[in-house]
């Protein structure tokens, strides 16, 4: 899909100043995330999380409110390593994948892989949950100058 | 009774029910910043969703923004934007 003028526009303004490293974290307690999903059902579900998200979480209520909450948690951490929080944009394109050996990784879509302006491969995530409660860590390098950029 | 009367009681109960704020809903002040009364962003979303139930709308991606939740005038001039409103 091209990418609208402006989006690069945004995102040439957004790297700008900054050379350090983004991090963000968020925690969320699971049994919140389990009574969304009782009270909005899956207008919540589909609304947050891609197709492969909600088919990782499973079917097992416990483990699926669970691991809905680490992926919640992960969007939100998105939203703060990049300075997205003001820039409209879809949970789905920031989408946690399962990979082969288990573990996660972050993979960005549309908008807000254009306003990160990084490599989805040098994205850092990091999940767990205990006790009730599923955080999350991202973290990115510093944004990275392209051609379209310098200009 | 205006619409803005009765727009705004209208998002004061969906706040009250899904906002989790740590003051009284229903008498928070129009302007007043919703997450420092305690609204989390997990919380903003059930808002957000219960909005659209209660309103019969739905908020586009561009809309999906902070500042957007972040009080009640907030909040009741993003609806107001949204095409197919229904106010009960």
């Amino acid at each position: 899909m091209p990418v609208p003028l402006v989006l690069r526009e945004n995102a040439a303004r957004a790297v700008v100043g900054s050379r350090r490293t983004r991090v963000g974290i968020d925690i969320v307690q699971v049994s919140r995330i389990d009574d969304s999903l009782h009270q909005f059902g899956e207008r919540f579900a589909r609304r947050l999380f891609t197709e492969d998200e909600l088919a990782d979480a499973g079917t097992t209520p416990a483990q699926r409110a669970e691991r809905l909450a680490a992926r919640f948690a992960a969007k939100e951490a998105t939203l703060k390593a990049f300075d997205l929080c003001e820039s409209g944009i879809d949970w789905r394109e920031m989408e946690v994948r399962r990979l082969a050996d288990g573990s996660c990784a972050l993979h960005l879509h549309g908008k807000a892989a254009v306003l990160a302006a990084t490599n989805n491969d040098d994205i850092a995530l990091s999940l767990s949950h205990d006790g009730g409660y599923a955080v999350a860590i991202v973290a990115a390098p510093p944004p990275q100058f392209s051609p379209s950029f310098a200009d | 009774m205006n619409e803005v009367f009765t727009i705004d009681n209208m998002i004061r109960r969906i706040l009250k029910d899904h906002g989790r704020l740590s003051q009284d809903a229903l008498a928070i002040q129009p302007e007043a910043d919703l997450y420092q009364a305690g609204m989390t962003s997990h919380a903003s979303v059930n808002v957000m969703l219960a909005l659209e139930g209660a309103f019969d709308v739905e908020f586009p991606d561009h809309m999906l923004k902070r500042s957007v939740f972040a009080s009640v005038v907030a909040i009741r001039e993003a609806i107001t934007q949204l095409p197919g409103v229904r106010v009960q």
